[in-house]
């Protein structure tokens, strides 16, 4: 994407010579706690969510640990810091449940979507259209605050009693009736109000993404002439605003179910517990599309960057993206195969399903084929796409494997779908999310970070990752059940394996954080395109840092170039 | 040893399993089966399926491996076009890129070629779901299971009736899951740890039997891996499926859907025997009946003996019981 860069390049650099003062910077408490600047809530995103992504490693960290062999060994020290009876054995197993549904929450919805969207897209979607700032600046800062609301919320639950024990046990998708009848107490209430409240921030911030990009777009700057990072945040806010308000319906049922008497999934008031599953997959599988979707657009923009070349089949990626959503939107029970669906239902989900590979392979051939005949630049951004093209590989293919309605009887809820939605997810978005990171760090922070710190991370992380989820297919094919605290012996070679490989993944984690320290103590200043040629959209046309207030004139695009 | 089985044997009231046991000696036509090592349970440091005992089993075995080729094929794939771009494509070996960002016939295979490759997928998938839907026929035996928390308890209603309650089997050096019941390792016949019950839910092999499952509190799922079945345990529903075990002997399972604290501690085990030793097992219970008597009929009665010795003593509970349904 060339614009006429040179002549903002100069707007810039006035801004530059005359310092901070031109800036208009209000002071701390006003500038972070009330702010209305896109750059710096998308700071505050990405400050969250990593401390939203060290809380919920640290607890995937216990649960390896406690993996690590047969046998209970440390749910008793952790029931019994958060208030359980130490000789209650219930306790301590409900102590496993609270563990993987926070696990999964917050890596749902603190670290993944806080990230991408709040993060990445609050900071570049405006830039890349040559937008002075979101649409609506103040929703923007309390869609962020509504999510640090909820992170709370979430943080209270294991505090007070569940049912068994201390805290929600009912894992990430809550459903019913073990989240009604089963689950007495505060615990599940705090964790549906958590929900109620990043949910809400989310769908504004969906809404702001979607009027800023409608709207906001600079002077020649088409809906086909956007960059595709801002395509996929578009797609994705559109499967926020359209997922969101059923799972805010499904889990207010379960809250009036909970303590209104209601009975919407009880079957002995006329209710239906499957009838909450359908309501929570409706929004749950457009779900793992808005946190990989992003993702998508990172690795596009970071492919083309490095290959120095436009990216391949441009309007075939975009709507590729759009694809993805709409069928997103019609597949949603393959999650309930064993549910008992009627034998047409699941075959038209299983052929639904399927359906999906087929953008999804275009995308994946598509930065190949950006990359085929490339001049390729090995900086850790692009080490870390490709990392994720052949991840993301291996974790869509298993789930052509799960679609297949006959195939999933024996897989289902075993260790070969936490296997599989971890390659999307822990390898998938995540290895974006990293990707996007050293891709745009040294914009967004005006310093440098080691490349060879960078490269060695991704290394370490690769190893790491793949030791840790890929022995789960094996488990999850020898029938290993998810959610499980213990298992049988025969388990145990390839569950003490997974364990090694998340210690060389936290290794991995402390070679970022050094590289973290590193660019902000040391680290060069950075120019405002240090990537070269490659980068063509138009954060590289301003500054490293870019000016407090960017594009207060607005940049023109040059019709003339395409794709 | 069949004696003090028997007496564990749930739903019959203590005088009346005080009554069976004594008849035990007599009875003696059941004793559980010793599970093979590896057959019906996972082996130690697998990587693929268990080997499957069911028709659906091995179809469904047969589509996986078949995927796996297709999926690995894809991976690889992606791998070698990766590595010849690093190779190839990078700066040194290709100083000017190539400005080409559209090839039509190119985006149009790559769109079609996947589509032809799931279409090849999911015919026998699709098939293999009717199959596994196919109804049991009307005089197929039906057997109704109860998830509950934390153990499952098998109804044999064309058999009398009776309830078995299946609890986990304690395991030496934990804490007690399940009061009351024992130590697993304590018996000959005990299979791996985790895995292994009191009561097992005992099937006839070699013919269709028709599960009706549903729950009592909260949702469960019947799942056991090497006959290819899993289905959820929902309050309020009862979910039907054909079971169909080809072989004696003992397949295990574990609850597969989130059911509160020992949902890792209500493990399945099925045991299959040939039909004689199973109307033998059923008389092993309180108002166990064969075709609606509490005596086999001819062609089982050779088979298992002592069968009515069992029946006179158990005969006025088994038809207080026979009649309360």
């Amino acid at each position: 994407m060339a614009t006429t860069a040179d002549h903002f390049q100069a707007h810039t650099e006035d801004h530059g010579h005359h310092g901070h003062d031109h800036e208009h910077k209000p002071a701390f408490f006003a500038r972070w706690f009330m702010s209305t600047n896109h750059k710096d809530i998308g700071t505050m995103y990405l400050i969250f969510a990593i401390f939203a992504g060290v809380v919920g490693g640290a607890i995937s960290g216990i649960m390896r640990a406690e993996l690590a062999q047969p046998g209970i060994q440390y749910l008793g020290f952790f029931a019994k810091m958060v208030g359980d009876n130490p000789t209650d054995f219930n306790a301590t197993l409900h102590m496993w449940n609270v563990l993987i549904t926070a696990h999964g929450l917050i890596m749902v919805f603190f670290m993944v979507m806080p990230a991408i969207i709040g993060g990445f897209g609050n900071w570049f979607v405006p830039i890349m259209i040559g937008a002075p700032d979101m649409a609506f600046p103040r929703m923007n800062n309390i869609s962020f605050w509504l999510t640090v609301a909820g992170f709370c919320s979430l943080m209270c639950s294991p505090f007070v009693p569940g049912g068994t024990g201390m805290g929600a046990g009912t894992g990430w998708t809550v459903y019913a009736p073990l989240s009604t009848s089963g689950s007495v107490g505060p615990a599940v209430d705090f964790g549906i109000f958590a929900l109620h409240l990043a949910g809400a921030g989310s769908i504004m911030g969906a809404i702001n993404f979607i009027t800023t990009i409608f709207n906001m777009r600079a002077p020649g700057m088409t809906i086909h002439k956007m960059p595709l990072f801002v395509w996929s945040v578009l797609v994705t806010a559109f499967l926020l605003l359209l997922a969101l308000p059923v799972l805010a319906a499904a889990i207010t049922m379960l809250l009036t179910d909970r303590n209104f008497g209601t009975t919407f999934f009880d079957a002995s008031g006329g209710g239906d517990p499957v009838l909450y599953q359908h309501l929570f997959w409706f929004f749950g599988h457009p779900e793992v599309y808005i946190m990989i979707l992003p993702g998508f657009g990172i690795i596009s923009q970071i492919v083309s960057t490095f290959s120095k070349k436009p990216v391949f089949g441009y309007l075939g990626m975009a709507y590729a993206m759009v694809a993805i959503g709409v069928v997103g939107f019609i597949v949603w029970a393959h999650h309930m195969y064993a549910t008992g669906l009627s034998v047409n239902t699941k075959m038209y989900f299983t052929a639904a399903t399927m359906v999906i590979a087929v953008p999804t392979g275009v995308k994946i051939f598509s930065w190949i084929a950006t990359m085929w005949g490339g001049s390729i630049e090995f900086k850790s951004p692009m080490v870390w796409a490709i990392g994720f093209i052949f991840l993301f590989t291996v974790g869509g293919v298993t789930g052509v494997v799960l679609a297949n309605g006959g195939v999933d009887d024996v897989l289902h809820d075993t260790y070969y779908v936490v296997a599989h939605f971890h390659y999307v997810l822990s390898l998938g978005a995540v290895t974006a999310l990293f990707a996007g990171f050293y891709y745009w760090f040294p914009k967004m922070s005006g310093r440098m970070h080691s490349e060879f710190l960078a490269h060695v991370h991704f290394w370490i992380f690769f190893v790491g990752v793949n030791m840790i989820f890929f022995p789960m297919h094996f488990l999850g094919l020898q029938g290993m059940p998810r959610r499980y605290p213990d298992y049988a012996e025969a388990f145990t070679y390839w569950n003490h394996f997974a364990t090694v490989g998340y210690m060389v993944m936290s290794a991995s984690m402390v070679v970022w954080f050094v590289n973290i320290i590193y660019a902000f103590t040391a680290g060069k200043k950075a120019p405002a395109n240090y990537w070269g040629e490659g980068a063509t959209t138009l954060e590289w046309t301003l500054s490293s840092p870019p000016p407090y207030h960017q594009f207060e004139t607005l940049p023109v695009i040059d019709e003339t170039v395409h794709h | 040893m069949t004696g003090a089985f028997v007496a564990l044997v749930v739903g019959a009231t203590p005088a009346f399993a005080q009554a069976t046991a004594a008849a035990a000696p007599a009875a003696g036509s059941y004793t559980p089966m010793k599970p093979t090592p590896g057959i019906g349970m996972p082996v130690d440091g697998g990587i693929g399926l268990q080997k499957q005992f069911s028709p659906t089993g091995e179809y469904g075995a047969w589509l996986h491996h078949g995927l796996l080729w297709i999926i690995g094929l894809i991976c690889l794939f992606v791998l070698a076009l990766l590595v010849i771009i690093a190779v190839r494509f990078n700066r040194r070996a290709n100083p000017v890129a190539s400005k080409t960002s559209h090839n039509t016939a190119l985006e149009v295979a790559w769109t079609l070629l996947p589509v032809l490759v799931l279409i090849a997928i999911a015919v026998p998938s699709i098939d293999l779901i009717a199959k596994q839907y196919k109804p049991a026929p009307e005089s197929a035996l039906t057997i109704k299971i109860t998830g509950n928390q934390w153990f499952w308890t098998y109804g044999y209603p064309d058999n009398g009736d009776f309830e078995v309650i299946s609890n986990m089997l304690n395991i030496p050096g934990q804490p007690t899951i399940n009061n009351g019941i024992r130590e697993v390792g304590t018996r000959p016949w005990d299979g791996p740890s985790h895995l292994e019950v009191d009561n097992r839910m005992v099937v006839p092999a070699g013919e269709p039997i028709r599960l009706q499952i549903t729950a009592a509190d909260v949702i469960h799922s019947f799942a056991v891996p090497s006959l290819w079945f899993k289905l959820d345990a929902v309050p309020g529903r009862i979910n039907e499926r054909v079971l169909f075990v080809e072989k004696p002997g003992v397949y295990y399972g574990q609850c597969s859907e989130l059911c509160g604290a020992k949902h890792g501690y209500m493990p399945i085990a099925v045991e299959a025997l040939p039909r004689d030793k199973y109307n033998a097992w059923v008389l092993t219970h309180a108002g166990g009946l064969i075709d609606g008597k509490k005596k086999p009929v001819a062609a089982t009665a050779a088979a298992a003996p002592a069968a009515p010795a069992t029946d006179a003593s158990a005969a006025p509970a088994g038809e207080a019981s026979a009649e309360a349904e």
